[in-house]
């Protein structure tokens, strides 16, 4: 147990280093722009001294390493400044838009998993037959299509065209949010017991999640079938089979799980992706999550907010990598047992 | 130089020909060439190809505005009576000129990098891959955006944005390919007789990399494209009257259902492009492993 203990609080050292990398870029990047950042983060209507007055708050007459140092203590102590567009704190903008954003994230990995699963386990499972065919293109084109293509193409066909989902928005006009306690609005209509509100909901969500999910879908089943095959042409499924044990007793308990950890370790860079591509996804279907606002804050200049958004994304970003490391560790018995000899 | 039928050029050229084989014996291979030839070429030689080149710029027909597909427009028309064809195409041009660049700048950049991490180890190797790690850190997309929200919105800026967070994915790729080559006999024979650093990455450790770059590279020319295009899609890549496949996608979209063209056939052509590029460049990887 020390070991496994051990060896996470090792993973959160990594992360922390990679954590304080990022805000090192990302503070390289907002300092080596042209221009003053207390006048473009101030807009153009501000007096001389207005400027002069943040300039000294910020620190910005200070060599580069302090001034690095005051933002690390300020973000630190859950201030990302100011936000020039909402005129409200950045870690406000960030609790409202976030959690639509989480939600989509979180309701788009569950399709990937559930979807890309079942499809790679069939392709290995007919390799070379009709099911194979049908599986590899679809993951072909999961892959190799950008999610708002995804985005505008399923909106067109079951949105304008079928009618059987919203085109866009989180609810329906006639649906009256249910009261903000998670942010996420699943859960908080889940809360407030409105099954109609919930289904609404969910409705709304499908279109935006199927979208996101695509990409990472037809990477997990492409990995799945590959892994799969891999594992079929050991010799212990080779015995298996010779001993007349059922085939799907074969896929499902001899040949799946072995082939599930190599995948389960690149479900934390699909997350990656998600989380950036769900911008695109969130434009297309007018999600109100952070993707308005990163966009909005990016064209304005936005110094604060765009640092904020940067740094909160990548935070998330590392967080999921880290759950994702520990499901493996837990799934996989080798790196357990390795742990426990170490 | 080795004669033309000695042992290792003979085996060279046995090696070659058992990759196009392999290559040309799988059909989807030969799909994606298919389809990478007829873009570059359509790029290419766009202003011969299409009947209305000056819709390029931000000037249409105005007696075809917003026109459905058809046998003078084949694609359609936009608002302002643009052949959306030619616009295609030359988004196609903007497309491929963006991937050319980004990754004539990155790949060495990221090659170097990986190179001297994996060979040099200790320090080097540490600072160096930490740093590659801070990069690979942010999601791709959310980087370039951010650092998009520093400059100005232009094609340079797209292009810069993009090479700068494409070069760790070469970095970490080389510098695997590097730890395990750098422990091969013929890296120890180099050294033992005295070769310098340069001489023992760029001439040993180097041409053993290059199948891995080829194929990773060929599948990045999609790459590439799909993160313009979902950059401008965002509005924060090439700014109008430039044609561009996904800042057309964005302004189509405006006009759904009733002008469904504008949206459809610049997603497809996105899609297109970058399923042949990752058609090749799987066809090349297993041509690779078949030539061993």
């Amino acid at each position: 147990m020390s070991n496994i203990l051990r060896s996470l609080l090792h993973r959160l050292g990594a992360a922390l280093i990679v954590m304080i990398g990022i805000s090192m870029l990302i503070f390289a990047i907002a300092r080596v722009m042209p221009g003053d950042p207390a006048r473009i983060a101030l807009g153009p209507n501000a007096t001389a001294e207005q400027v002069a007055a943040l300039r000294l708050e910020r620190h910005l007459d200070a060599p580069l390493p302090v001034q690095y140092w005051e933002f690390v203590k300020s973000v630190a102590t859950g201030d990302l400044g100011k936000s020039l567009y909402t005129n409200r704190p950045v870690t406000t903008d960030i609790a409202q838009f976030l959690p639509a954003t989480l939600e989509l994230v979180f309701v788009s990995g569950i399709l990937m998993v559930l979807i890309g699963l079942p499809i790679g386990i069939l392709s290995a499972h007919y390799r070379g037959r009709f099911p194979d065919h049908v599986g590899r293109l679809i993951s072909l084109l999961g892959v190799c299509t950008p999610a708002f293509v995804w985005g505008v193409i399923l909106q067109l066909v079951l949105g304008y065209f079928w009618g059987w989902f919203p085109i866009e928005g989180q609810l329906s006009q006639s649906v009256t949010a249910a009261p903000a306690v998670t942010g996420f609005m699943l859960v908080d209509m889940a809360i407030a017991g409105n099954g109609a509100g919930f289904l609404d909901a969910l409705h709304h969500l499908i279109l935006p999640a199927l979208a996101l999910a695509m990409s990472g879908l037809g990477q997990t089943a492409r990995l799945t079938r590959s892994n799969m095959n891999e594992v079929y042409e050991r010799p212990y499924v080779e015995m298996a089979r010779a001993y007349g044990f059922p085939a799907r007793r074969i896929a499902t308990r001899y040949a799946f799980r072995p082939a599930l950890i190599p995948t389960l370790t690149i479900l934390g860079l699909e997350f990656a992706a998600m989380l950036g591509n769900a911008f695109l996804v969130e434009k297309v279907f007018g999600w109100p999550g952070l993707s308005r606002y990163g966009v909005e804050v990016i064209l304005r200049k936005d110094l604060d907010a765009i640092v904020g958004t940067v740094l909160v994304i990548a935070a998330a970003f590392l967080i999921v990598n880290i759950i994702v490391d520990i499901l493996v560790n837990i799934i996989n018995p080798r790196i357990r047992l390795a742990a426990g000899r170490a | 130089m080795s004669e033309p039928d000695s042992p290792v050029m003979a085996a060279r050229t046995r090696g070659r020909s058992r990759a196009w084989t392999a290559f040309s014996a799988d059909p989807l291979s030969l799909l994606g060439l298919v389809i990478v030839v007829a873009i570059v070429g359509l790029a290419i030689f766009a202003p011969f190809v299409t009947p209305y080149p000056d819709h390029v710029g931000p000037t249409g027909d105005f007696t075809a505005m917003t026109a459905a597909p058809s046998g003078a427009f084949w694609f359609g028309t936009d608002m302002i009576g643009r052949d959306l064809f030619t616009r295609i195409l030359f988004g196609y041009r903007l497309s491929l000129i963006m991937a050319i660049v980004v990754l004539a700048i990155a790949v060495p950049i990221g090659v170097i990098v990986g190179l001297v991490a994996g060979y040099k180890g200790g320090w080097t190797d540490y600072i160096l891959m930490r740093i590659t790690d801070v990069f690979l850190a942010v999601p791709p997309l959310v980087l370039a955006m951010a650092i998009m929200g520093f400059l100005e919105p232009t094609l340079l800026n797209g292009m810069l944005a993009i090479t700068a967070m494409w070069w760790p994915w070469y970095a970490r790729l080389i510098y695997n390919v590097t730890r395990a080559e750098a422990q091969e006999g013929y890296v120890l024979a180099a050294e033992t007789v005295g070769a310098s650093t340069a001489h023992i990455l760029f001439r040993e450790i180097l041409p053993n990399c290059w199948p891995s770059i080829l194929t990773k590279m060929t599948l990045d020319v999609g790459f590439v494209i799909l993160m313009a295009s979902s950059l401008s899609f965002l509005g924060l890549g090439v700014q109008p009257p430039t044609p561009d496949l996904g800042s057309m996608v964005a302004d189509g979209a405006k006009y759904m259902p009733d002008a469904w063209w504008l949206t459809v056939f610049p997603a497809i052509a996105i899609l297109l492009v970058v399923l042949g590029f990752n058609l090749v460049g799987d066809g090349l990887r297993e041509a690779f492993e078949a030539e061993g």
